[in-house]
């Protein structure tokens, strides 16, 4: 079980796009490297991704939410 | 002057820009602001501050609604848009005129004709302002392009009419690479968008960026000379100047002229830019764009003529007339704005909010620097990366680099990763030194560098 944390300050989203599935649904698999979610962040889209393997359990906050530095955005098992 | 309680319709730099300039009038400022940003700087400067909405720009800063309510209830006459957010937003414009309150900026008619490349390029036209040559429309028979590029010159980019976001460009140097690309451009097209018509352009190879400042109230306009600004990065501008130093006076005086004209044609009303690139090997100059608000580097051209644009724009808003006329306005030495943003230049210009440990400003009497920081103040990750524009004024260009650097070096910002070292690089670097900048400059040098 890991979490993952946003590395900055900003609004998280949970889909590549508006109207689009999530990047990771609960029980998916998830390899090291793989996109989480996004981070926008003074206009700017940083991708969130796995540093290392697991299955997905949950994102810890919804979807373009706030999201300080260091807050767990996703759980693994 | 009509305009005695002004609501700011945004934030960080150009909203304390924008109190400064109202309070020298004697006019009351109401200032909005997100949650984000209740400890922003102009929030404490303005007279009177009204929350308008949680963080998210489209839900405070892009949310008419919410601006127009709180301008009827702080009892506000007009309102500033500053420039990005709702400036250039018709709709907007359209919704404070109903709601019998002034907009500072042109009519909502003229902000749609600008904001539409079609028309803005034939607006231009009309008041005999050079635009890009190019194609009148599509075209689908080669014989006919090479034809249309033969009497534009080459090269030219071959552009998908359905396109768009520069997708799919191909750039033709001569005839025969015409010939060869266009069946492909032509077939991508079609593959692509289901039609595969094309057009056109002549391309600005090494262009330079360079735009007049206009002023307008209706019946008159004036210009305030050019900036240039060919240093970008992914078509940002992050180093502005005035006056150009790649023009002569009479290059200079017809690029400024034609703007006039421009201005005139449409009976402009306000503070607007006419953007042009410039192809120095054959001294032409070819309009691309009109912006209908103040720009991010309006302080340069202030400084180099003494005149304040944003007061000017207000007092015009409130129904005044031009208060100078063309020959009171003239070029009184070199001015250079660097941007200061919050992105880190050693990691891939990785945005960087957080809070102002230490703030110390090192810096000589005629260095000006436009800003919104203060010690203890937290940045939002919310907006855009600029935090502060540093300006400085000399009697020669090299002079005004030189005073440039050591304003740099005199600013200390603590607690966030800034670009002052790429700006102080820049300093540096030969072709900056020289003159020799063209839109794509910067990233190269960056290429370069890494």
């Amino acid at each position: 079980m890991s979490d993952i944390q946003s590395p900055l300050p900003g609004t998280f989203y949970f889909t590549p796009s508006p109207g689009e599935p999530s990047f990771k649904s609960a029980g998916d698999s998830v390899s090291e490297g793989d996109v989480i979610g996004l981070i926008e962040v003074m206009k700017t889209f940083i991708e969130v991704k796995a540093t290392e393997a697991g299955t997905f359990e949950s994102y810890e906050i919804g979807n373009e939410q706030p999201v300080q530095a260091g807050q767990v955005i996703a759980k693994l098992k | 002057m009509t305009i005695q309680r002004l609501l700011i319709a945004n934030r960080g730099e150009i909203a304390v820009r924008i109190i400064r300039a109202a309070q020298s009038l004697g006019i009351k400022t109401i200032q909005v602001y997100s949650e984000a940003d209740a400890n922003m700087l102009a929030v404490s400067m303005a007279d009177e501050a009204v929350c308008i909405g949680p963080a998210p720009a489209a839900q405070s800063y892009l949310n008419s609604d919410a601006i127009i309510a709180a301008a009827i209830a702080a009892n506000a006459d007009a309102i500033h848009p500053g420039y990005g957010f709702l400036a250039e937003n018709a709709n907007f414009v359209r919704a404070i005129s109903a709601a019998g309150l002034t907009f500072v900026g042109p009519d909502a008619d003229l902000i749609d004709m600008m904001g539409n490349k079609i028309a803005a390029r034939q607006t231009a036209m009309k008041a005999d302002v050079p635009v890009v040559p190019g194609s009148d429309g599509a075209v689908t028979d080669l014989d006919e392009a090479a034809s249309i590029a033969e009497k534009i010159g080459y090269p030219v980019m071959i552009k998908a009419a359905a396109g768009g976001g520069g997708r799919g460009i191909r750039i033709a140097e001569d005839e025969d690479s015409l010939r060869r690309l266009v069946p492909q451009a032509q077939a991508e097209a079609q593959a692509a968008f289901g039609d595969g018509s094309y057009y056109l352009e002549y391309m600005v190879v090494n262009a330079r960026h360079i735009e007049v400042q206009i002023m307008g109230d209706g019946k008159d306009a004036v210009h305030f000379f050019e900036r240039e600004c060919s240093l970008q990065r992914r078509r940002q501008k992050i180093w502005e100047e005035a006056p150009s130093s790649s023009l002569d006076h009479n290059t200079r005086m017809a690029l400024c002229d034609s703007a006039v004209k421009l201005a005139k044609t449409v009976g402009y009303v306000g503070a607007g830019t006419v953007e042009y690139l410039y192809e120095e090997k054959t001294g032409r100059f070819f309009f691309i764009e009109m912006n209908t608000r103040i720009q991010v580097e309006h302080p340069v051209t202030e400084q180099i003529t003494g005149h304040d644009l944003v007061a000017e724009m207000i007092r015009i808003a409130g129904g005044l007339q031009l208060s100078v006329a063309q020959e009171d306005i003239s070029i009184n030495g070199h001015s250079i704005e660097v941007r200061i943003n919050a992105e880190n230049p050693a990691m891939q210009f990785l945005p960087s909010p957080g809070t102002i440990e230490q703030l110390a400003l090192d810096h000589s009497d005629d260095v000006r620097f436009d800003h919104f920081l203060y010690e203890g103040y937290t940045i939002p990750p919310f907006y855009d990366s600029l935090v502060g524009k540093l300006i400085v004024h000399a009697d020669h260009r090299d002079a005004a680099i030189a005073n440039l650097y050591e304003a740099l070096a005199g600013t200390t910002i603590k607690g966030i990763e800034t670009t002052i070292p790429l700006l102080m690089a820049l300093t540096k670097a030969a072709d900056v030194k020289s003159g020799q900048i063209h839109t794509n400059w910067l990233e190269h040098w960056l290429e370069k560098q890494s």
